[in-house]
Order: structure tokens, then sequence, then C-alpha cells
């Protein structure tokens, strides 16, 4: 069945091909066949997950698609656990995703238009996953960035849409130029992009370290602007502008992941660098809790997720930087259930009140039920509060932290700030007295193909942490792992530890945001300056406006100075010069030649105007003449 | 006694009216009239050399009935074509006629 793997990303390929060329016209019918097409996706997902799980081996497919003399390209895929697990993730997510958007898209007029963008993305991410060199990861790569300009843009007649679009595209491209130029280095140093035969030729030690350590870091910058880490995490914020469903599908749960999972595919190379898994970590570590701690004050809905989602995503890179293989992959996994689950729940609330400002918002358990208790699911589990599935990656992230101490302290405070945030969204959105009472007269309960994905995914985001117990005999680490597979001791210490942290964290935001009995108002007071910094992100879009946008654009003005005062005006000076040379041979043409032609025949004009007198048409005179000249001819000869 | 000159001082006398009233008349008819004249001009200079110069052979005489003959058809032609211009023109008059002037 692995061998047929390829269909699951072609199905969607297919489904993009019908919508655009066939059913543009017919939004219903589309959104069905997208549904379709990754739903049978997801039944083979699962299909080669089972054949995985009973043997366990990464096998390979290739099929040699450029070949030059020593040198090949190929497409190909490459089946393991790791891919194996990304492709549940990525069709069972997309499918919920595709479903809700049915409901929450309704009477959009791109409706078409934007499930064959979904249908493109899905087709990108699963290639991209299974894909076998970094060619072809490097071409899906590319392709998920673009759908992920289109749908964040997707309502472009707004001018943040599409300026966010642009923004993400042109963020994650800075990282995407370093990601090409550590595949190039790799490349040239081992001579394929084939991943198995580069990860061979580390391991057997036949590429020099040194180089090893710069394409690594550079292959992570890479990873750094597609899952946006520090410095380039600020596009992710603002891709917050496209539809929820995107956000919860490309900017929580699979696109951004997907730079965790390129350096979870790329651990070899990591691994034999120490330097650069370091700085995958240590990034990892400062942007979780930079963004961690710009989530506790942001007041968007969506913002608030999208800083946590940058925030695990640092999780993710800690764990990963550490060598935590299994913790990272396990963590990508359970965020992207219970991250999506956010995002589609934030979604459904955004359905219904239409803003996006939780302090607008309050009061709405009554009203939206389902929503409520799915969203305060996905809470707790992002918070880590046993059992559910946050709980069990969160852990392992964390025992793998405990390796260096300062990890784990960064860890344990994110984690508080983690649980305080998400919990001041749950008490300020649903509970308390409504603050827009206009607002939450209108708010009702989303239609059925909205709450339905927000139950399976609250299901999942329950017990997919499950697979992870670490007292399982064969659970998530013995399936999927990096080299050996590694038994999670489990840590009773640290469980507790982070369920206090956890706790304390929610209890804070109880204390604040429902009892009220710490006001907020008077923090703000007291510590105007910190929260100033936090509420306007560190300043880092003014900070990248002023020491790179700005001198960007006032060189480009100057360019653009040059273009018209110099490049323009010699373009213009040799028009000019070129109109004036004509002008002296139109000048030379009418009066020289056209002079002469038209003298000549003036004076063939002239005699024959006076020689035509001659010719009178009368034949007397003729006669006359003729007459004269025999006479003058006769005195000539007989004279 | 008439001898040659004679003959042809009155031919010669003959053909000059001819071309003085071939180059004079106003009248298309009076042209025609002239150029007979100047045919019988010529007649006669063929009938007095065949008289005094070959008295025995006849060729000159023959050939004036021949000049007579395409004299009378060359008149026909000239009639019609006088008759015609007279139709299109109403016109006789020759220095009025100048249709093949450039």
């Amino acid at each position: 069945m692995q061998a047929y793997s390829w269909i699951i990303p072609f199905l969607s390929l297919v489904s993009f091909a019908t919508i655009v060329f066939f059913t543009i016209k017919r939004p219903r019918l589309s959104a069905y066949i997208s549904i379709s097409a990754v739903a049978t996706a997801f039944v083979l997902s699962v299909i080669i997950l089972t054949e995985v799980l009973k043997n366990p081996v990464s096998s390979e497919f290739t099929y040699s698609w450029i070949n030059l003399p020593g040198f090949k390209i190929e497409m190909g895929m490459l089946v393991d656990p790791l891919t194996a697990v990304m492709l549940m993730v990525v069709t069972i997510v997309s499918m919920l995703v595709q479903i809700y958007s049915v409901g929450y898209m309704a009477g959009d007029p791109r409706f078409s238009r934007y499930f064959s963008f979904l249908s493109l993305f899905t087709f990108s991410m699963l290639g991209l996953v299974l894909s076998n060199n970094f060619f072809e990861i490097f071409i899906f790569w590319e392709l998920v960035g673009l759908t992920s300009y289109l749908l964040i843009g997707f309502w472009f007649e707004k001018k943040v849409a599409s300026d966010a679009g642009k923004k993400a595209f042109i963020t994650t491209r800075t990282g995407d130029l370093g990601f090409l130029i550590g595949i190039f280095i790799l490349v040239s140093a081992a001579g394929t992009f084939n991943f198995n035969e580069i990860f061979h030729q580390i391991e057997a030690n036949t590429i020099p370290s040194a180089l090893i350590t710069i394409s690594a870091i550079f292959i992570f910058c890479g990873a750094v602007g597609k899952s946006a880490q520090f410095p380039l995490h600020v596009w992710l914020p603002d891709a917050m502008e496209g539809p929820t469903p995107v956000s919860a599908l490309i900017h929580a749960a699979t696109m951004v992941a997907a730079g965790v999972y390129l350096v979870a595919r790329a651990m070899t190379v990591f691994a034999a660098a120490p330097s650069a898994a370091l700085v995958v970590a240590i990034i990892g570590a400062f942007t979780a809790f930079l963004a961690a701690s710009i989530g506790l004050v942001q007041n968007d809905i969506k913002r608030v997720l999208a800083y946590s989602t940058i925030s695990q995503l640092g999780y993710m890179m800690l764990a990963l930087g550490l060598v935590g293989f299994t913790a990272g992959t396990f963590h990508l996994m359970t965020h992207a259930y219970f991250k999506a689950l956010l995002f589609l729940g934030a979604g459904s609330v955004i359905h219904a009140m239409h803003t996006n400002d939780i302090w607008e918002m309050g009061g709405l358990y009554p009203k939206m039920k389902i929503t409520a208790i799915t969203f305060i699911i996905a809470s707790l589990s992002i918070s880590g509060i046993f059992p559910f599935s946050g709980f069990w990656s969160k852990d392992e992230i964390f025992a793998v932290a405990a390796q260096k101490p300062v990890f784990l302290i960064v860890a344990i405070l994110v984690a508080f700030m983690t649980a305080f945030y998400m919990f001041r969204l749950c008490f300020v959105t649903f509970f308390g007295k409504p603050r827009d009472q206009k607002k939450f007269e209108h708010a009702h309960e989303s239609p059925k193909n909205m709450t339905i994905p927000l139950m399976v995914l609250a299901f999942l985001s329950i017990t997919a942490g499950w697979v992870g117990i670490p007292w399982l005999k064969k659970g998530f680490s013995s399936f999927v792992y990096f080299h050996h597979p590694h038994h999670a001791e489990p840590n009773i210490l640290l469980m507790i530890g982070s369920t206090i942290v956890a706790l304390s964290g929610i209890s804070l935001a109880y204390l604040m945001y429902y009892k009220k009995s710490i006001s907020t108002e008077k923090l703000k007071k007291k510590f105007p300056f910190p929260y100033k910094v936090l509420y306007n992100k560190y300043y880092f879009d003014e900070l990248y406006n002023t020491i790179i946008i700005n001198p960007i654009l006032s060189l480009a003005k100057l360019l653009f100075r040059f273009d018209l005062g110099i490049i323009d005006w010699l373009v213009n000076a040799f028009g000019d010069f070129t109109v004036f040379l004509s002008d002296v041979k139109e000048w030379f043409d009418s009066h020289i030649v056209d002079g002469g032609v038209n003298g000549i025949a003036y004076v063939f004009k002239v005699i024959s105007s006076g020689i035509r007198k001659i010719q009178t048409g009368q034949l007397q005179n003729y006669a006359l003449i003729i007459f004269f000249g025999i006479v003058i001819i006769m005195l000539l000869k007989f004279s | 006694m008439l001898t040659l000159v004679h003959y042809l001082s009155l031919a010669a006398i003959l053909f000059c009216i001819g071309i003085y009233g071939a180059i004079t008349r106003r009248n298309a008819i009076g042209v025609l009239m002239a150029i007979e004249l100047m045919f019988n001009a010529a007649n006669i200079n063929f009938i007095a050399f065949s008289k005094f110069i070959t008295p025995t052979l006849l060729t000159g005489q023959v050939f004036a009935i021949f000049v007579i003959a395409i004299a009378a058809a060359e008149a026909t032609v000239g009639l019609a074509i006088v008759i015609l211009i007279y139709r299109h023109h109403k016109e006789i008059n020759v220095d009025k006629i100048n249709v093949m002037k450039w």
C-alpha cells in the first residue's frame, strides 16, 4: 500500500483542477469534491498508518525525474512512521476544517475558489510530508507558502488582508532563501538530494562537520520562516486576517508545523551538528517565551491564538534542538488537534459575534454550549492538564528540556503563561456578563457542519495524547523515534510539577478575569512599561519597519529617482536626439531629394508646355508644315 | 504642239491649287475636294509620262485608273468621317474641330 501513497496528495490535486476548470460556478459541488478527495485521502492514510504500525520500517519509492551525468533529481515518496503520523494529522485536520468551512464560508462570493485553494494546500502539504529528497520538499515547501499567501489574502478587498498576505509571503521567503542555501551546501557536499543517502553519508562521517553545521543552520532558517520562529515570527499574527478555518488549518495545525517537520526530518543533520542543534533549541525556547508573553495581553482572540501557536512551535523546536525527536513530533501531533480546535472554536465565536475583540464578547457559555465546552477542552489540553493530550506531549518536552535546567525553567514559565492566557480567553469570552448587549442578542450556536468538526477535534484533543502515555509498553515513542526507540521513563515529579504550574496559571486567570479579585486595571497602572511593551509585541513590527523596511523603501525611492532622473533622462535624451536627427534627414529628403526629382519634372513640364503648342490638333496646320518641310528639302536637294 | 512640259505644268498648277485648298479651306468638304484635285494632278502626270516616255506600255494609264478607284474609296471614307464628326459636333468647320489636340 505504501507504494500507492502518491494517490493521497494526488486526489487533492485532482480536486483542485476539477474545481478550477469545471465547477467554479457551482459552490456546493466544489465543496463536496474537495471534501470527498480529502476524506478518501484520510481513509488511505489510516490504511498506511495501520500498515506502518504493523511493520515499522521506512520504505522509499522513487521515480527518477531529471538524469544528468553523475547527478540525478528524483521525485519520490518516503513512508516511515513520521510520515504516516503526519499524513494522518494533515488529512484529518484538513478534512474537518473543510467540513467546517462549508458552514463558515457559506454565502461567500468566492466559495469555490476557497475550496480549490484548500485542495491545493492539502495537496502541497501532503506532498511535502511524503517527499524523499530536498529538491522535492523544497518545491512543496514553496507551494504551501503560495497557498498560504493566497488564503491569507483571500478577502483581498480588505487592504490589511492583502498586506498580511504579502508580509507572510515575503517574510517566509526570507527564511526560504536560507533553506535553499542550506540545501545547496549539503547537496554539493553529498552529491545527492536524497534524504537517506545524505543521512548515510553524514553518519559515515564523509562530510566535513563544519559544512554540516553551516548547512544545518541555513536549513533551520527555512524552518524559522515557515514556523514563525524569532526573528521571522512577525508574519503569523498578521496572517490572522485570513478566514478563520484557514488559520486553523494552515497557520496553526499543518503548514506552520512544516518547519518543525523539516527539522525532524533532517534530524540526522542536526544531531551531527551539536552547535546548530543548540541554536535550534535556543531559538525555540526564546520564541516560546517571547510569544507567550505577548499573548498575555492581546485583545484579539485570533491573535492570542496566533502567539500561542508561535509559542508552542517554539516548544517543539526546543525539543528538537535537544534531539528530542519523539517529544517534538508528538507535541506537533497533539498540538495540531487542539490548536485547530481552538481556532475553529474561535471561528465559531467570531461567526456568532462578528467581532474579534474579546472585550466585546462575554457570557457566551449559555448561548454556545458546544463551542464553549470544546474550546475549554482544547484550552485544558494546551495548558497541559491531566489527562488531556497536551499533558502527555508537554511532559515529554519537559523531560527532554530537563537535560539542561535553563531550558526547563523557560519551558515551565511558558507553560504557566500558556495556561494563563488561554483561560483569560475562556473566562472573558464565555463567562461573566455580556459586554456588548446588542451583539450578544444576535449570538447563536453555529450550524451542525461547524459543531461536528469541533466535537471530533475535542475528542482527538483529549485522546490523541494517550498513544504517548509513558506507561504504555508500545506507545508513540516506540513507533516514531530517532535511531533507537527511546522509552521515556514516566517522571512523576515532572508531571506533578507541570500540573501545578498549569493549575496556578489557570487559577490566576480565574482570579483576575472571573472573580476579579485581582484588578487588571491596577496591574496595568502599576506596571505601565511592561504592559505597553507586551501590548505592542516588543515593538518588533516597528523595529523591522525602521531597520529593514524603511531603509529598503528609501533605497527603492532613491533608485526610483535615479531611474527617473538618470536612466529615463538618458533614454529620453537619446530619443530626442534621434528625433532631431530624423528632422534633419526629413528636411534633406523633402528639400534636396524631392527638390531634385521635382526640379527635373519641372524642367520637362516647362519645355513640354512650350512644345505642345505645336500640336494644334488641326490637320491643316500639319499639312502646311509638311508642305513647307518638303519645299525646304526640295530646295536643299536641288539647289 | 503640246509637249510634256505643258502637261507637267498643268499638273503642277493643279497640285498647287490642291495644296492651297487643302491647307486653307475651312469647310471639310472643301478640303476633301482639294485632295481630289491633288489626286487628279498626279493622274495627269502618270498619263503624261505614259504617253511621252513609254508609249507602247500602258502601265501609267492603268495606274491612273487604280488611283481613281482608290480616290473614290478614300472619298467615301472621308465623307463618312465628316458626317460622323458633324453628327457629333454639329460642325464641319475644320478650325473648330481640334479633338486631336494633345
